[in-house]
């Protein structure tokens, strides 16, 4: 079965030799198109790292990697990105800040200039939808922590990446804030059916949002679990209070003590 | 008054009560004029020698400038270099180290030799010394670009090139008109070094002249002189520093 995203057998450390950090070993994982998967595990297990390696920021020294059924050598500009840091250029305003990737992704970086007034129109719908609609001439310091994560996913999205990779970018922010945030997300998935990886630490936010959920070892890190949720689409806030779907939790949660312990 | 007041007054108040406790000094311990003179007669000296004490300023003030725009144009190039890539770095950074440790009263002398006294090493001693925190700062400013937003960019393919313009060289320019501050003081220093040494013009020059006649009000009339240029080229730069890179004081603010 080759899915969306293949990651076959990957080795990956860090650092010369001698020296080196094995960050993953022996790590296998296939997404589907349009699938919304999540990646939990410890801290320190090369979360972040499989972000880079199916991103191509950085390649492994032994297994494959491939993204739409191509072979990740160098940055795959299909991918968009957002980080638990906001990460917005201060000089510049918030919808600008928004635009940043169609100055640099092929063919918008050509048409910019020519169609500038349907892309702008198109930054604003897209800060429209996660609830940032009239801030696009704020700049990010004039935001709250919240609102410049809404304008990171924003960012990530403008380019309508095939890929979503998110890492943590929840992470800083307050309970309620958060779950709102998932309810932007889960909308965005339905209307857009991009592919997604979500690394996070919460376990209710994996479960609540995911298709499939992925856990990892500790360092080296590999997949020792890949579970289904199943739960019907749309899905409501109401849900992550259900019994079933802390069950899941629950068994996710004493896979990664159980990882943990081993390491 | 309001606290805020308070405030825009207390830099002429704290130059003022200076002023006055230095005059009365002066006068309590009857310190004879060639050790310290009081402000007061300063201030003759000033009034009395005022064109040559002005005609020497513009001088001073021209070859500083000078320096500093040459300064700001090589400090700027070399240290985009700098934080452009990291051979560039590893090769230059110890032999600007080595070269900022050389004291620039040092390398006068060999200015002399090659463009002979006056107005040219003036400036190039200028540049010498002012070019060092510029490089510093704009290299600074680009070496620290936050790892996310680099992943972010080149994620979507983008060049260095991309990542430079995009990110790199407007973040830096706060650091760079940080600099500018910095580098226009030490542009006085490094002209009025070269003034003192070799030189038949300018203020360093009018004070080596003026000591070597006793004449200690006029010297300290010239340090006076130096003070005044350089708290107004401190301010100009200042000011350019909030125009033009004012997204970063606010961010601060707010
Ligand atoms: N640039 C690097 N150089 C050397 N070692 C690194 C580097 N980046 C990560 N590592 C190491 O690789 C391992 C995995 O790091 P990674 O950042 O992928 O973990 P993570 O799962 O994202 O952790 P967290 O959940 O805390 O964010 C860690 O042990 C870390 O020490
Ligand atoms: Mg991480």
């Amino acid at each position: 079965m080759t899915g969306f995203v293949d990651i076959r057998n990957v080795r990956l450390s860090y650092g010369q030799a001698g020296d080196e950090t094995l960050a993953l070993d022996g790590l296998d994982m296939s997404i589907q198109e349009g699938e919304f998967a999540a990646v939990v595990g410890p801290s320190g297990c090369g979360k972040s790292t499989l972000m880079k390696l199916a991103t191509g920021l950085i390649t492994p020294q032994e297994g494959s990697v491939e993204v739409a059924q191509k072979e990740v050598s160098g940055p795959v500009s299909i991918a968009g990105m957002a980080f638990q840091n906001p990460s917005m250029l201060p000089w510049r305003s918030t919808l600008s800040n928004v635009m940043l990737p169609l100055e640099i992704v092929q063919p918008h970086r050509a048409n910019l200039r020519r169609e500038k007034a349907a892309y702008t129109a198109k930054a604003e719908e897209l800060l429209k939808l996660v609830g940032l609609g009239g801030f696009g001439e704020k700049f990010p310091w004039q935001l709250s922590g919240g609102m410049q994560q809404r304008a990171n996913l924003c960012r990530a999205l403008i380019h309508d990446p095939a890929l979503l990779m998110l890492d943590e970018p929840f992470g800083a922010l307050d309970a309620f804030t958060r779950e709102e945030l998932w309810q932007v997300m889960r909308d965005l998935h339905a209307e857009k059916s991009f592919t997604v990886i979500l690394v996070t630490h919460d376990l209710r936010e994996a479960v609540y949002l995911a298709d499939t959920v992925f856990v990892m070892s500790a360092r080296p890190g590999k997949i020792i679990e890949r579970r289904e949720v199943s739960f019907p689409r749309p899905r409501s806030i109401d849900l992550i209070y259900e019994a079933a779907f802390n069950d899941i939790v629950h068994d996710l949660r004493a896979l990664i003590a159980e990882a943990r312990v081993a390491a | 008054m309001t606290s805020s007041r308070w405030i825009a007054l207390a830099p002429w108040l704290w130059t003022i009560g200076l002023f006055l406790v230095w005059e009365l000094a002066v006068k309590i311990f009857n310190l004879p004029v060639f050790i310290l003179p009081a402000p007061t007669d300063i201030w003759e000296a000033i009034v009395k020698y005022w064109s040559p004490i002005w005609k020497n300023s513009v001088q001073t003030l021209f070859t500083t400038v000078a320096g500093f725009l040459l300064a700001v144009v090589g400090g700027l190039a070399l240290g985009l270099a700098i934080g452009w890539s990291r051979a560039i770095y590893a090769g230059l950074y110890p032999l600007m180290i080595g070269f900022n440790s050389i004291p620039k009263v040092a390398v006068v002398p060999i200015l002399v030799i090659w463009f002979g006294i006056g107005t040219i090493p003036a400036v190039l001693t200028a540049f010498l010394i002012a070019f060092f925190p510029i490089v510093v700062n704009v290299a600074t400013g680009l070496a620290t670009i936050e790892p996310e937003m680099e992943d972010v960019l080149r994620a979507l393919g983008a060049k260095k090139l991309d990542i430079m313009l995009k990110v790199g060289i407007p973040r830096s320019m706060p650091y760079f008109f940080g600099s500018l501050k910095v580098a226009i003081t030490l542009a006085f220093v490094g002209s009025v070094i070269s003034e003192t040494v070799a030189a038949n013009s300018g203020i360093g020059h009018m004070m080596l002249a003026a000591q070597s006649q006793f004449n200690v009000p006029l010297v300290w009339a010239g340090l006076v002189a130096l003070a005044v240029l350089g708290i107004v080229m401190y301010a100009i730069m200042a000011w350019l520093e909030i125009r033009m890179t004012g997204w970063a004081h606010r961010g601060n603010r707010s």
